[in-house]
């Protein structure tokens, strides 16, 4: 194989690869060509040398949407860097697109610029159908016009040298052609897809191998393009994985025995993972009949001293919110993944948003204050499982863990981690329960109490989600309800207490402070760290509790001129029509405000993308150049 | 000493329950009440078995008959309207050895939990649940429920209810891996008992609707039933309970009835009149969801940590 490697490499001595410390490549094509499979293999090749990799899925919304079409754009992202990658970048440098249609989708995504390599199968130009052939002429010239380096490319002629069906062979062809273009290693790639073909047996495994050698050197022999991304020094063993793969490892490495979900997208292949793997550790997957039922047996698996785990989104929240209102009333630990995407309502199932921090916090009736966590990266995905079921038992309390779209397909590199039995669950309690300890033995500092578990005779309690008293005993009276509100709220406090305030990114004091949370963490760095290039007073700080908010805040923000959120979830624009001082504005900045009684601005969109570095490096000059008189 | 052997001693077992273990609260029903029936039958099954109070759960949902769990001293789930059995379904998932009562009402089960009744037949998980049909929802004070005759008159149907009702043990007989479907009533305890007795035997979801008299709402809805026991038919033979004579002579109306006969059993469930007491359908062979979700259950630590390490594995570079 190593000599196939240098054969082609050979082949066109001419092409010096060009030292680049990042690139990105992103193909499209109809949903069903393989585009994703390929780019994952591309970017576990590029984990393996030792560079940063984020790759992503570009999917359509329907699951066979029309062939050649501009939403039909299925695909994948993958930025690879020397560095440490921590999110989707900016505009690709290069793209391969198997129909020139599904571009467009991408145009408007802005998820290209002028400059930006186009590697278009030429096929379409000789299409004997003449609006397909007009349309691809057409599409050229405007592809053109917007400054795309538009390169006809005739993939499917190539590769038709090589297999029997183009249509299913095509995929590592063109990450063949990957490897030869961004100089990836060949051996690698030929061992990624001995592992992923693995079950289909021998001579699949070789078919594909062929279509990477042959793709390879169709590259070396036909393309002026090529590029090296030095890789950096990897120290530490690594997974390759997404955010739902990781919140899955998480949820076995927090010795969780049980979730029970209901399908919904984008949070559904957490389970996936699971259903697979989780007897291996000893927890299965309960689907239930629907959102309700699968939060109610989480409930009753809870209650009876095994922690379960429930995984859902935006409308499975709605669902699951007067279970959650239980049991914070009735003090069930427990732990709710909520994987959001775009909303109100049904809203974008397969895009990003951070819309669901004020249903999570307030979105049950009465007072229900519960832990709220929000993991910024993939490997916070893992470990953040881990403890939030530790906090929902010491805190008797569900905790909620708010992952999101882009958290949940974005794959990257991370560190493996070194897990000991302490991750896990402890053993049952059976023993006799303490005598003259109620099952709710509030301590009045604290607002904590041990928990009796069915099995420890002596405990007998009925849990209810009626107002009750410190013996669980239903309780109408003024007294006993202020009492339950007032203990379940001073765990929180007490949580608070413990907590450290949160680092701030950059200078303890400027111009403008960010505040974001959850999965815009890697763009909002990589833009702050751009801006303060530039020599803007700018920094950041990201919040991984939301509920209690992490200490210290009002003394971080006042050292700050202005301190702005961005988010992904709805605010109105600053000048829009009729909002004056009434304007809507972004959900954690509502949570500051609140919290802190300063002015806190917002920037956030509900576009369905993740927010790219560039776009948050705009909003800060444009602020910064606006507001820099003042001074 | 006198008389007696050194080594006699009374083979006693280290705790023994009695009525009083499993009493709890004060019952608050209304004075004629049928749930205070069933409680006791419940209490007297406790004890009857010796079930140790901690290892025994009763889980209901919201209405008169979901205050059940505060009336016994076992360990208790009050939880919400509707949703008592995906909570018994769960608690029941990783602690199978828990013994679980689940007490609903026909607005309880029928209504708000439907969808709920049809999966937790399905799953078939081993449990009694009793349906307390009083024809009527009673906490919320008297609206129309499921199970209420037509032409009765409600609050939310004043010029009586327009449609006619559902019929619980027909409904179920219909869902997929039913394995016990039984009726009885709250006014003769001898089967009331007899009938829940062989439901707490039967491993699998076993459901017994229980017509039960709600004396202010629906005060005269079985008052025909009650008077005339020739309204009743007691089903015979099959896994239906033998009651003793002096019981089962109070029946004129009696059928031998093949409980493992699913046809048959549909065909006497639709019957209304005389109404069908005594087990309709049994098949012990059907299969049990927690045989499948107590998987890996007591899998040890170490034994944990290596399967992490091997799933870990399948993600390395």
């Amino acid at each position: 194989m190593s000599t196939t490697t240098t054969e082609a490499a050979r082949a066109r001595p001419s092409a010096a690869p060009r030292r680049v410390a990042e690139h990105i490549v992103e193909i499209v094509s109809d949903s069903g060509e393989g585009a994703q499979k390929a780019g994952q293999t591309y970017g576990a090749v590029s984990a393996k040398m030792g560079n940063g990799v984020w790759t992503v899925e570009i999917i359509p919304a329907e699951i066979k949407p029309p062939a050649r079409s501009r939403a039909g754009a299925s695909g994948i992202r993958v930025r690879v860097g020397s560095e440490a990658v921590t999110n989707t970048g900016d505009e690709a440098d290069l793209v391969v697109a198997l129909n020139e249609q599904v571009l467009y989708g991408r145009i408007e995504q802005k998820a290209y610029r002028p400059g930006t390599i186009v590697l278009l199968e030429n096929k379409w130009a000789t299409d004997p159908r003449d609006d397909v052939r007009e349309a691809y002429a057409k599409a050229l010239g405007e592809f053109r016009a917007l400054g795309l380096d538009v390169r006809e490319v005739p993939l499917e002629e190539a590769c038709q040298k090589v297999a029997q069906d183009v249509r299913v062979g095509k995929n590592m062809f063109v990450l063949g052609m990957l490897c030869y273009i961004t100089s990836r290693d060949l051996d690698k790639a030929f061992e990624e897809v001995a592992f992923v073909f693995k079950k289909k047996g021998e001579q699949v495994i070789r078919k594909n191998q062929d279509l990477i050698r042959a793709g390879h050197a169709f590259g070396a022999e036909t393309l002026e393009l090529r590029y090296e991304i030095p890789p950096r020094k990897v120290d530490r063993a690594q997974l390759v994985l997404n955010g739902n793969q990781a919140t899955a490892l998480g949820v076995m490495a927090a010795g969780i025995e049980m979730v029970a979900m209901y399908p919904i997208t984008p949070a559904t292949s957490v389970s996936h993972h699971l259903a697979g793997a989780f007897q291996n550790v000893g927890g299965v997957v309960h689907q239930a009949e629907d959102e309700i039922a699968a939060m109610g047996f989480a409930v009753g698996a809870s209650y009876a001293g095994k922690t379960a785990c429930t995984v859902t989104s935006g409308p499975g929240l709605a669902l699951k919110t007067e279970f959650l209102g239980l049991a914070v009333m009735a003090e069930v630990p427990l732990v709710m993944v909520l994987v959001q995407r775009g909303g109100p309502s049904t809203g974008l199932p397969t895009k990003v948003e951070q819309g669901d921090l004020l249903a999570s916090l307030y979105g049950q009736p009465g007072d229900t204050p519960k832990i709220v966590i929000a993991p910024a990266t993939i490997e916070e995905c893992l470990h953040f499982v881990v403890t939030a079921r530790k906090l929902a038992e010491a805190f008797r309390t569900p905790v909620m863990l708010l992952t999101d779209a882009n958290l949940a397909t974005g794959v990257q590199p991370i560190p493996r981690p070194e897990v000991d039995a302490d991750w896990l669950s402890p053993p049952l309690d059976q023993t006799p329960w303490q005598k003259g300890v109620t099952a709710y033995d509030w301590d009045e500092d604290t607002g904590l109490s041990p928990r009796p578990i069915p099995g420890q005779a002596g405990g007998e309690y009925v849990l209810t989600g009626l107002a009750h008293t410190r013996l669980a005993k239903v309780a109408y009276d003024p007294h006993s309800n202020q009492t339950g509100c007032a203990m379940r709220s001073r765990k929180l406090a007490v949580l608070r207490e413990s907590l450290k305030p949160p680092v701030v990114n950059g200078d303890r004091h400027g111009d403008l402070l960010v505040v974001g949370w959850g999965s815009t963490l890697g763009s909002i760095e990589e833009a702050v760290a751009r801006a303060r290039k530039d020599g803007l007073s700018v920094s950041s700080l990201h919040l991984r509790f939301l509920s209690p908010l992490e200490p210290g805040l009002k003394e971080i923000f006042r050292r700050f001129r202005q301190v702005m959120t961005i988010e992904i979830n709805y605010s109105d624009a600053v000048d829009a029509p009729h909002t004056g001082e009434h304007r809507r504005i972004a959900q954690l900045a509502q949570v500051l405000r609140t919290h802190t009684l300063m002015d806190i601005d917002c920037w956030s969109n509900v576009a369905g993308q993740p927010i790219a570095p560039r776009a948050i490096h705009d909003e800060l000059v444009r602020r910064l150049q606006k507001n820099g008189g003042n001074r | 000493m006198f008389g007696l052997k050194d080594d006699w001693e009374l083979d006693v077992p280290d705790r023994y329950f009695s009525l009083e273990d499993y009493e709890g609260g004060t019952a608050r029903w209304c004075p004629g009440c049928g749930d205070l029936a069933v409680l006791t039958a419940v209490q007297r099954i406790c004890r009857d078995e010796q079930l140790p109070p901690e290892r025994t759960v009763c889980v209901s949902g919201i209405g008169c008959s979901s205050r059940f769990p505060h009336y016994m001293k076992t360990y208790g789930f009050h939880g919400l309207h509707g949703r008592a059995l995906p909570v018994a379904c769960g608690i029941k998932s990783r602690r199978p050895e828990l013994k679980i009562f689940v007490a609903t009402g026909d607005g309880d089960c029928c209504s708000i939990g439907a969808g709920h009744w049809v999966h937790a037949v399905r799953y078939n998980m081993d449990m009694v649940v009793m349906l307390f049909d009083n024809a009527i929802y009673g906490l919320t004070k008297k609206q129309t429920s499921p199970t209420t005759p037509i032409g009765l008159s409600t609050n939310t149907h004043p010029r009586g209810a327009w449609l006619p009702p559902l019929n619980p043990v027909a409904a179920t007989l219909g869902f997929a891996n039913v394995s016990f479907v039984a009726q009885t009533v709250d006014w003769n305890p001898a089967h009331l008992y007899a009938t829940l007795k062989v439901a707490y035997d039967h491993k699998g979801l076993s459901f017994v609707r229980i017509l039960q008299r709600c004396p202010t709402y629906t005060k005269d809805v079985f008052t025909e039933l009650q008077k005339d026991p020739s309204q009743l038919l007691l089903l015979t033979g099959g896994d239906s309970p033998t009651l003793d004579a002096q019981s089962a002579k109070m029946f004129p109306n009696q059928q031998a009835h093949d409980s493992r006969d699913l046809e048959a059993a549909r065909r006497v469930a639709d019957q209304t009149a005389p109404l069908p007491i005594g087990v309709l359908f049994r098949d012990p062979a059907r299969p049990c969801y927690e045989d499948f979700t107590t998987v890996g259950l007591g899998m040890s630590p170490a034994d944990k940590l290596k399967g992490l390490e091997r799933e870990f594995d399948k993600f390395a570079v």
